[in-house]
């Protein structure tokens, strides 16, 4: 095990060498002693066990079995490749990464406000972009967490998005990351950060996607600053491969009086874990994490959420649908923290799981942590399957076994679904719940 | 925080801990350490058949090789296991037969505790099978419960007259190498209660012991075995008080029940022991393994905890639901104040098919205290039908205390139904402000709020103890919250 083990980071170790010799004297650039530091402190973490209670429910001993490339090779594909996973009747701005690398012929930008900028984090790099320096690294933590580590030793590319104060950015803006690897698995690690500025608003869409049966091992970082009045609407929607790996990590810092919303929803990988994060940095603000993931075969899904109510007065909501079929595993631990100073708080959070299959297992663990008294907190979990009663109605009306189960399936989806803003995402995701359950 | 609320907690700072007394009893005491010596040496002074010694060992051998747990969500000094004296006794051991012969000194302190024996017997109508340190100096009401075939005695009578029944029910719940303090206990428990009720017997009495520490710096180390014979019926209460020490006293207790088909065990608990001063110092640190086994089908196993002592509380009765339509319950309230810390909840293991579990807890914390609520629901592959409800409240009162809840909620069946709720708040403004309206006082609104908020767990217990622990909490929450 502990000769395994070894051999991973030897892996890494012996790619940050080849890393480092192909830089071209980027050695003493400010990010690259970023990398070294986290490197350093990868060097010093281990691989995650089931015995550590974070990963409880989630093996990643894989790491220890399998062997990945870890530096990406740029490679030349087509609109074609990706036209299927774009939506219809929706003006957006498109940046694509293919394999990790912005690829700029499948990109495309429409007009923007003066000042936002839109770009790929290489780029801004070359260029010495003041924004790197402000903010990268500031919210994600290197020091204790293995693969934020591992992302941070080997930054090279992802997106980066500023909206400047009191720009709104109007039109979504679309990052897809489309992965298509050979053997030894690729190991791809997008770094993302976007900055919302002063009463600023933008719109931004993480889509992971990947051809069937394409294997390989994505591990991102995004870290996202919400200033003060800001509004960041986050949606990641995760398509990929049943053979994939999928390990993503979400760092958000909120100024006061700022708003922040996530979706996460999910048809999963073979292996995916989400981590967000969200820390109130300041009074007024109001977060709200939502996902919804579908899983089925042998997938293994796990969402984690944190979030930190450090400072009063604000709210956050949560809502996490899952729904289970053949012998997949869910796991979802969220977790709410109230600090002693953050009186006000309002926090609620819920989590409903339907299991579809004999064989699904649910692993659930709603968290509350709380070290103030005037705040008002609740959390609930549900997991069980569809209701009899419900299906026996729609069936005496004439309605299919089958149909009826769609319909139940759709109804209990479509809460977490309803809530996301732009509507030809909405189109498409109800596109994506008919194409499995009908 | 008004000011009347500030204080009212000052005041339940200052107040001292009520039962704080040492009674002065000539003790047999083991030297401190522990070794296989000691195991041998205890095991002879109790006078133990030789398989008893065996098992101790193997489970001390297996204690040597675990590590302490570290997951929990206490804080606490280690605990120098080398400093303990693993066996106190009174001196003179002889037998009694009626409550006179009964050392007064010792009588004395039962009735400063307000449980006098002779009382409890003809009013309560109670067989209380008192532990006073760790060997039973009386046990009442004997030949009562010997008619109907019941018995009820200390653990040490129990290896020497029933072998049989312990060999065979004696850690099937919970067995030696289940945990770190588990073996411990197993290794080295002092004495305990045995109980085994009959086919067919319904209990007429609530059994009931009271567990008192008394010698100075000896952790007391109980081994409890409840088994309910087939459609059978007990309810057994367990409370304790402790006197004031500076030293930190370790409790280590196992409790086991075991119902076989149709039996129901009632297990109820008022735990009320030292909870150290307002820095913290001292009080005991109360590490439990309790566990039900619901063996046989239609059995039910019910806890009813109401915690409102010792610096730490580290326990999680849990109930292990075998037998097909077997039912598990939880009620619990953990009342935290001070320095003191919780971490407590159930265990809801369902095996069998159409088992169903209930799972109340109420937690309430004032002052620097932290309390936590974790608890597992976990439903096994086989376990059809299988229905869970789990509700966790907390009431926090002040704002320099903490309120945690973990539920863990593993699920492997379709056909399950579980559903978990929580909420944290400090009581309503507006609640108050209604009973207010009323011309109910504000000490009186939040006592009234406070009572409702624990009806539903108090209402569970049976009604000796309920007054109890009424009088506790009021004595807790009064203070803190008026």
């Amino acid at each position: 095990m502990n000769q395994n083990k070894l051999t991973f980071k030897e892996i890494c170790l012996q790619s940050f060498e080849d890393f480092e010799k192909n830089l071209n004297g980027e050695k003493q650039h400010p990010i690259h002693l970023y990398r070294k530091k986290a490197f350093e402190h990868f060097i010093n973490l281990d691989i995650p066990s089931v015995k550590n209670e974070e990963w409880k429910y989630t093996n990643v001993s894989f790491l220890t079995k399998e062997e990945f490339k870890i530096n990406p090779v740029k490679s030349d594909f087509s609109y074609d490749h990706i036209s299927k996973f774009l939506f219809d009747n929706l003006e957006h701005n498109l940046i694509t990464f293919v394999n990790g690398i912005y690829n700029k012929d499948l990109s495309k930008l429409l007009d923007i406000p003066s000042g936002v900028e839109i770009l790929s984090l290489s780029e801004a790099i070359k260029n010495n972009n003041p924004i790197i320096k402000e903010y990268l690294g500031s919210a994600s933590d290197i020091t204790n967490n293995f693969f934020i580590a591992l992302n941070s030793s080997f930054v090279i590319d992802g997106a980066l998005i500023y909206v400047p104060d009191g720009k709104v950015v109007e039109e979504p803006i679309h990052l897809m990351f489309y992965n298509n690897s050979s053997s030894p698995k690729d190991l791809i690690q997008p770094r993302n950060l976007f900055v919302v500025g002063k009463n600023a608003q933008v719109t931004i869409l993480e889509h992971y996607v990947s051809d069937t049966d394409t294997e390989y091992f994505t591990n991102s970082v995004t870290e996202i600053f919400v200033d003060e009045n800001g509004n960041l609407d986050h949606i990641k929607l995760q398509e990929e491969s049943l053979k994939s790996i999928h390990i993503g990590r979400m760092d958000t810092n909120q100024g006061r009086n700022s708003n922040f919303s996530s979706h996460l929803i999910s048809t999963g990988a073979k292996f995916s874990r989400n981590e967000f994060n969200s820390v109130f940095k300041g009074e007024g603000s109001e977060s709200t994490l939502n996902g919804l993931f579908m899983i089925d075969g042998d997938q293994l899904f796990d969402a984690h959420t944190l979030i930190d109510h450090a400072k009063p007065h604000c709210n956050s909501h949560e809502h996490y649908k899952g729904i289970l079929q053949g012998n997949s595993k869910g796991v979802f631990n969220g977790k709410v923290m109230v600090r002693q100073d953050a009186q006000k708080t309002n926090a609620f959070q819920e989590n409903n799981v339907i299991l579809l299959s004999d064989s699904a297992v649910m692993n659930t663990k709603p968290q509350l942590e709380i070290f103030a008294d005037d705040v008002k907190c609740s959390h609930g979990a549900t997991i069980g399957k569809l209701n009899e009663e419900a299906k026996f109605y729609l069936k005496s009306r004439g309605i299919g076994e089958d149909a009826a189960t769609a319909i139940l399936i759709h109804a209990f989806a479509s809460d977490v679904i309803t809530s996301i803003k732009i509507e030809a995402l909405r189109d498409y995701l109800e596109k994506i719940i008919t194409r499995k359950f009908n | 925080m008004s000011i009347t609320e500030t204080q009212k907690i000052e005041e339940l700072a200052n107040r001292e801990y009520k039962y704080g007394f040492v009674t002065e009893v000539e003790e047999d005491k083991l030297p401190k350490g522990l070794n296989e010596d000691i195991i041998r040496q205890l095991s002879a002074k109790k006078g133990e058949p030789e398989w008893m010694l065996e098992w101790r060992l193997k489970a001390y051998r297996y204690w040597l090789t675990m590590t302490e747990p570290q997951w929990q969500n206490v804080k606490y000094d280690k605990v120098d296991f080398q400093d303990i004296s693993y066996y106190s006794a009174p001196k003179s051991k002889p037998k009694y037969n009626s409550l006179d012969e009964i050392d007064p000194a010792i009588r004395e302190t039962y009735n400063k505790l307000g449980i006098p024996l002779e009382e409890q017997m003809m009013l309560a109508g109670v067989a209380v099978d008192a532990v006073f340190d760790s060997v039973s100096v009386a046990t009442t009401f004997k030949d009562k419960l010997k008619d109907l075939g019941i018995i009820f005695c200390s653990m040490s009578e129990a290896i020497k007259e029933h072998p049989e029944l312990i060999k065979k029910y004696l850690g099937s719940v919970v067995p030696f190498t289940d945990n770190f303090y588990a073996s411990l206990n197993s290794a080295v428990f002092s004495d305990g209660s045995f109980v085994y009720v009959p086919k067919g017997v319904r209990c007429p009495m609530e059994l009931s012991t009271y567990f008192r520490i008394n010698a100075s710096e000896t952790g007391q180390f109980e081994r409890t075995l409840i088994v309910a014979d087939e459609g059978s019926y007990v309810s057994y209460l367990e409370g304790c008080t402790a006197p004031i020490r500076d030293e930190n006293q370790l409790h280590a207790a196992v409790v086991e029940l075991v119902a076989l088909d149709n039996a129901t065990i009632k297990y109820s608990t008022v735990q009320n022991w030292y909870p150290g001063d307002k820095e913290g110092k001292g009080g005991i640190y109360n590490f439990v393994t309790k566990r039900g086994l619901c063996k046989g089908i239609n059995s039910k196993i019910s806890w009813t905890q109401v915690e409102t002592g010792s610096a730490i509380t580290w326990k999680y009765p849990s109930c292990v639901l075998q037998g097909d339509n077997s039912i598990g319950e939880f009620y619990s309230v953990a009342v935290t104040n001070n320095m003191q810390q919780a971490d407590t909840g159930t265990k809801m293991i369902h095996i069998g098919k159409n088992t169903k579990s209930t799972i109340v807890s109420k937690g309430i914390s004032a002052g620097k205290s932290n309390n936590s609520y974790r608890g597992l629901v976990k439903i096994n592959k086989k376990a059809e039908n299988a229905r869970n409800f789990s509700q966790c409240d907390s009431l926090l009162i002040g704002d320099r205390c903490g309120a945690h809840t973990f539920p863990y909620l593993e699920i492997n069946n379709p056909t399950a139904q579980v559903e978990h709720e929580a909420t944290t708040s400090k009581i309503g403004e507006d609640q108050i402000f209604y009973l207010n309206q009323r011309g109910i006082a504000k000490e009186d609104a939040v006592n009234l709020i406070v009572n409702g908020y624990v009806k539903e767990v108090l209402a569970e217990l049976p009604m000796e103890f309920a007054v109890e622990a009424q009088k506790l909490l009021s004595i807790s929450l009064e203070g803190s919250v008026g």
